[in-house]
Formats: structure tokens, C-alpha cells, sequence
């Protein structure tokens, strides 16, 4: 492995997040320090690119807030990542999906994926 | 001025006490091996040598061996003088990134990366021509006169123009130092450092 990327593995060891890509819907509950209080607010919308690798990834989330359409990035160890829940798995054909920012309304739905029948049932 | 011979090891991004995330350059940075002692007698003046990098036997000239044989220790890449130490020192002692402290500042010298030939704008900093109307076109990133006509009737000496960019040295001052691992000889400073990943840079005090 990289000495760099294995250097990092110890300086910042990962959080246990919840498996999640581009497409799935997840809620990010985030710390906001105000003066010298810290609050939780939550952030939900479509995890539209995952980046990088190791301590330096970074997700990419995108809400639509009334008309406007919000996009915030998370380095996936930031202390001020609470928590992160999934609440759909999105059904994309692509790593990446930008297309998603020209689309309003009914076109930017993305289909939940299937659940394996057969996994379920045993 | 103490300092330490170190190796780029390349960039990664920590975060700091104020969960701020800062970009840092990670550097291997000794243990050094002390090969000369210059001293006022002999040499005129007083300095250490220190040198750093595992260089090969057969990669190595006679003259090298032999020079690094005296202080008791194997052919290395770089060796450079220091002056003014802070420690007493005598051949063949190391010194390690313990010379460093978390949360004090260095300065790190290094041949940058080369950039190839490159424009004024690029290259010294020039504004370039900034419109593309009024009269202007195709001499955005241009350099504008060279200088007078027909008084002086030439190009003055060292004007700044398009040329080899890079590949030469540079100091950045004030890095400040986030991390120091004794076990792995590791100093980790927030910001840049000029060269490229792999290349031999000098760590001042």
C-alpha cells in the first residue's frame, strides 16, 4: 500500500459509516459548534459522488430546499459527523450521477432498488 | 542554524485541534549521520555535515565511499553543511526529528518541480493585457514592450521574459510543524513544501 495512504490509516483511523453510494438517500446528522454550544442539525438528500480514497474521501449530498437545489460535501472523517443514516438504496447506472442537477421535478426521482426476494425469504 | 536533511513524502490533509481541516506535507526526515566536522583550524570555519539517503555501493564513486567510510557509515544521496549547530557534534552521531517540537515553525528549502517554458504571466507574475476589447485581441497572457526606442535602441539586460519555469530552489518560510513521530522519523508540516514527492529538501530550524 501507499506510505501515505497507510501513514493516514493510523493519523485518522475511519469512523464506522453505514455503506452507502451515489443514489441512495442518507441523512447526515452533523454538529454546528455556535460560540461555545454544539447542536445536531440533519442533512438529507441524495448522495450524488463519492471521492477519493482513505481518510481523504469525500461525499458529495444534494437536497432540492424549496426551488434551490443544495449541495454539501463531506470529508467522510470529519469529527463533526455525528451520524449517518441510509434511507433508500437508489437504483443509478453511474458512479456519478451530475445529471441529477438539470433535472426538476418528476425526472429527477431515482427508482429504489430491489431487494433480493431470494435473501429475504431464507 | 540546526536543521535536518529530509524526503518529501507527499501531501495528505489532518485535522487540527479546532477540527479545522488543514492541508499538510509529510516528511521523512532523518535520522542524519554526521560525516565532517569543519572547525576554524583546519577549515576556516565551523560547520557540521550532515548527510541523509541510502545510496547504493554501485551507485556510488570512490571518492564518496571513501569520504563516507571516514565518518564510520554507508554512501549516502545527499550530504550538506550546516553552521552554527546547536548541538556539539563529532562524526558518525546521528540526530533525529527530535531536533523539531510540535507547534514551532521551520523552514524548508528544495529544488522546486520544473514547469517546462513557460509565459511572463506564469513565470514572473505579470497582469497580461486583462481585456479582450478596446482594440485588444490575441495578447491576453502578453509581456507589452520590451523597453524605449530608438533611446536606449535595445533590450536591457535581465528583463523579464517567457523562459524555463521551475526546477530551481526555493525556500518557503514559517512552515508550521503539526506532527512529529520519533519511531518513524516523520515530521508533518501544515502547507506546502517546494518539490516533488520523493525529492531530498533541508529543514531549518
Amino acid at each position: 500500500m501507499d506510505k501515505l495512504k497507510q501513514l493516514e490509516k493510523e493519523w485518522a483511523p475511519l469512523k464506522a459509516m453505514p455503506d452507502f453510494k451515489a443514489g441512495d438517500t442518507i441523512t447526515v446528522h452533523y454538529k454546528i459548534v455556535e460560540g461555545n454550544k454544539e447542536r445536531i442539525q440533519q442533512f438529507q438528500g441524495v448522495v450524488i459522488q463519492r471521492k477519493g480514497s482513505g481518510s481523504t474521501a469525500t461525499f458529495t449530498v444534494r437536497k432540492m430546499s424549496g426551488n434551490v437545489g443544495v449541495e454539501r460535501i463531506f470529508p467522510v472523517s470529519s469529527p463533526f459527523i455525528d451520524q449517518v443514516d441510509v434511507n433508500k438504496r437508489g437504483d443509478v447506472r453511474r458512479a456519478r450521477i451530475f445529471y441529477l442537477r438539470e433535472r426538476r421535478g418528476k425526472s429527477a426521482r431515482i427508482t429504489e432498488k430491489r431487494q433480493n426476494v431470494a435473501a429475504t425469504a431464507q | 542554524m540546526s536543521g535536518l536533511i529530509g524526503k518529501k513524502i507527499g501531501m495528505t490533509s489532518l485535522y487540527d485541534t479546532d477540527g479545522q481541516l488543514v492541508g499538510c506535507t509529510v516528511l521523512e526526515a532523518g535520522p542524519c549521520v554526521v560525516t565532517q566536522v569543519r572547525t576554524k583550524e583546519k577549515d576556516g570555519y565551523e560547520a557540521v555535515q550532515l548527510a541523509f539517503g541510502e545510496r547504493g555501493e554501485k551507485n556510488s564513486t570512490k571518492a564518496a565511499k571513501g569520504h563516507y567510510a571516514k565518518a564510520g557509515t554507508t554512501p549516502k544521496v545527499k550530504a550538506h553543511e550546516f553552521k552554527e549547530f546547536e548541538q556539539e557534534l563529532k562524526p558518525g552521531d546521528t540526530v533525529g526529528v527530535d531536533l523539531f517540537e510540535e507547534g514551532s515553525f521551520v523552514t524548508v528549502t528544495g529544488n522546486s518541480k520544473g514547469k517546462g517554458f513557460q509565459g511572463v504571466v506564469k513565470r514572473h507574475g505579470f497582469s497580461g493585457v486583462d481585456e479582450t476589447t478596446h482594440g485588444q485581441h490575441d495578447r491576453v497572457r502578453a509581456p507589452g514592450s520590451l523597453g524605449g526606442s530608438s533611446y536606449p535602441a535595445r533590450v536591457f539586460k535581465g528583463l523579464r521574459m517567457a523562459g524555463r519555469k521551475g526546477g530551481e530552489q526555493y525556500t518557503t518560510e514559517n512552515l508550521k510543524v503539526v506532527k512529529v513521530d520519533k519511531d518513524k522519523n516523520l515530521l508533518v508540516l501544515r502547507g506546502a513544501v517546494p518539490g516533488a514527492k520523493g525529492s531530498m529538501v533541508i529543514i531549518w530550524k
